[in-house]
């Protein structure tokens, strides 16, 4: 079976004709219910693509908000499965949803089954942010019979020769790591982002979506000026940490989208 | 790429992608050194000089004994810093320094490492910053002095159970921050490619050493080589020359801690199952949905949920036979061996002289003039405090 020419995921960004808004949540946090409550705002809020991010034990890639959130998942069970149901119940709801995954949860779940649920749920692609292009062609294969893109990250210290194979083996879009370090608020983004960007650029024409690191309306005005997307995670996710009670979390998060919705690129 | 990036299934590098061009700069830097005439002589001097090689290889008598085979100790121990980590340190500090690196991370459970690091650090005044989780930093007090003592910063990680696998996420965090002035030391033959092989490489001094003085001493090879197996750096440093040599029987002692149907364990061999942790694909203590397990063990060094992919592989080929001690036969064995041969070992290398004395030589197959050899990883005077409390004694 070959892969469409263009993915449902790719045509997302296409149709849109401008950047995406693309927040991020940590799946099942801070309990299955709330989550979805909190996905439903992010739609309501205007986002374009929702990132839910699978709870595991050891995320390498992730600052201490997302780690925090992590855990607390993981403490009260949540599991997995628990994160492929919340985001098939948001899919059913109109939602567009990847979900992220560190590798060793698809490996345990089994990859064939784990993109199958994938597929049955409505998710569109899968970002695995410790899977370097090397290590990409067997979840690839795995993902692609189910019509889901597996989503690979490029970083600024890629080399121009990673960059070429990093764009010949993609499919969805890109996700341009903003920074090199964790994910997490900065105060400001890299000075040489746009360059980094536009280095991706020359060998690829899809999607590139910025994310890690990009946190207010002004900063999402920034990338979008020359990326197709825009992640928002930490944030966001720091509002749940920080407001005990959902209403409280859900009303400030509905802000902080409404700020960034109005920005310029993004509100076209 | 001439350096392999996988042991048979096992390795390869399940990184960031931040990190890759880092990899490769370290796999390159290693490729060009690993030979160059220079590199080879630094190396070497410091070793002799500074760390004290070649260690001698002491044939225990009264230990011989009770266990009923000749056996001898290769006397890690007496390695600068106390432990076989200086072996992997100074051959990294070495890469560090022809990279440009000005700024050094480590991550440590025990502290052994911590302060093998913080050593070389000093040596060739580069800063350094050594990752520790909350947990060890209680249990290895002494440690964490002698780090600032030699002009470390011991950075707490409180995260997720506290303990080295914490530390080592953190390390690899702060190296994704870091990566284009700062040069991690990892501290086991763990971690992705090139790591578990430049390690390996190391600490490959161990055997060869041990390899010669056998010869010396037996005119003939080991019949048998036994070492404690945490995440395996000790364990593979002694037992790699010996790979090619069918008749030498190489025997790694992982942690049993309470038991290893208890769940408190870092057996990751014997009861661990194929995944990813720290960017290599190893056998992983993990649950059914693939989320890493804590491991447990008196000893701090072998209280690690994963081991070397090189291991693995020796596991799967059957080249290696490996078994496991517990928590109490460790301790029996650490005082054992202070009463015996006026040696206080590490509770990790106690772990491979618990597996000779129980049942003693025959009960593994061994007979009277077999010469088997325990690598004594390293001395025990960072566990005098631990043992006390575990002996319900005070020190």
């Amino acid at each position: 079976m070959s892969a469409p020419a263009v993915s449902r995921l790719t045509r997302l960004f296409l149709d849109a004709g401008r950047p995406l808004l693309m927040p991020y949540a940590v799946g099942g946090y801070p309990d299955p219910g709330s989550c979805l409550e909190i996905l439903r705002i992010y739609r309501e809020g205007g986002a374009d693509l929702i990132e839910i991010g699978i709870p595991f034990s050891d995320p390498l890639a992730d600052g201490p908000v997302i780690q925090g959130a992590s855990q607390a998942a993981l403490r009260r069970g949540v599991r997995p499965v628990d994160v492929l149901d919340v985001a098939a119940t948001a899919a059913g709801e109109g939602a567009r949803v990847v979900l992220l995954s560190y590798l060793n949860t698809i490996l345990a779940f089994g990859p064939e089954r784990f993109f199958e649920r994938c597929g049955e749920g409505g998710v569109l692609g899968v970002v695995v942010p410790d899977l370097p292009v090397e290590e990409a062609a067997g979840l690839q294969t795995a993902a692609r019979a189910r019509n889901v893109d597996v989503i690979l990250l490029a970083a600024p210290t890629s080399t121009d020769a990673r960059l070429a194979r990093i764009a010949a083996a993609a499919s969805g879009f890109i996700y341009c790591v903003s920074t090199t370090g964790v994910t997490g608020a900065r105060a400001s983004l890299r000075a040489d982002l746009p360059e980094f960007v536009a280095r991706i650029r020359r060998h690829t024409d899809l999607p590139l979506a910025v994310g890690f690191g990009v946190s207010t309306p002004e900063q999402a005005e920034e990338v979008t000026g020359f990326a197709d997307g825009v992640i928002i995670g930490s944030a966001l996710v720091d509002v749940v940490a920080r407001n005990e009670r959902l209403e409280e979390a859900l009303a400030e998060i509905g802000r902080i989208l409404y700020r960034v919705r109005r920005m310029p690129s993004l509100s076209k | 790429m001439t350096l392999p990036q996988r042991f048979g299934p096992y390795g390869g590098r399940y990184v960031p992608e931040t990190l890759v061009a880092a990899l490769e700069e370290l796999e390159a830097a290693y490729e060009t050194y690993r030979d160059d005439p220079g590199f080879v002589s630094e190396l070497r001097t410091l070793q002799t000089d500074y760390a004290g090689r070649p260690t001698p290889l002491f044939l225990a008598r009264r230990l011989s004994e009770q266990v009923g085979c000749r056996t001898y100790l290769k006397r890690e121990d007496l390695a600068h810093t106390g432990a076989h980590k200086i072996n992997n340190t100074l051959g990294q500090i070495l890469l560090a320094v022809r990279m440009g690196k000005k700024r050094i991370i480590a991550e440590t459970g025990a502290g052994q490492h911590g302060v093998a690091t913080a050593t070389v650090a000093a040596l060739f005044g580069l800063e350094c910053h050594v990752y520790m989780g909350e947990e060890d930093i209680r249990r290895q007090e002494l440690n964490v002095f002698r780090m600032r003592l030699l002009g470390a910063e011991v950075l707490p990680v409180s995260s997720g159970s506290g303990t080295l696998k914490d530390a080592t996420n953190e390390a690899i965090r702060d190296w994704v921050a870091n990566v284009e002035t700062t040069h991690y030391i990892i501290g086991s033959v763990v971690g992705p490619a090139p790591y578990p092989t430049l390690v390996r490489d190391f600490q490959a001094v161990i055997g060869r050493e041990t390899r010669e003085q056998v010869l010396a001493k037996e005119g003939r090879l080991p019949d048998g080589l036994v070492a404690c197996v945490g995440a395996g750096s000790n364990a593979i440093g002694m037992f790699h020359e010996f790979l090619e040599d069918p008749a030498v029987r190489l025997i790694g002692v992982e942690a049993a801690g309470l038991g290893l149907d208890s769940g408190k364990h870092g057996a990751s061999l014997a009861r661990g199952t194929a995944g990813i942790l720290h960017g290599s694909f190893s056998y992983v203590l993990q649950d059914v949905d693939g989320q890493i397990q804590e491991a447990h063990s008196v000893a701090a060094g072998l209280d690690y949920p994963s081991v070397g992919p090189e291991h693995s592989y020796l596991k799967d080929l059957g080249r290696v036979e490996y078994t496991s001690a517990t928590d109490a036969e460790a301790l029996d064995a650490f005082q054992t061996l202070c009463r015996l041969e006026g040696i206080i070992p590490a509770l990790e290398s106690a772990h491979a002289l618990a597996y000779l004395l129980r049942g003693g030589a025959g009960a593994h197959g061994f007979s009277t003039e077999d010469v088997v050899v325990v690598n004594l990883s390293g001395r025990g005077d960072k566990d005098v405090y631990s043992v006390a409390a575990a002996l319900g004694a005070r020190p």
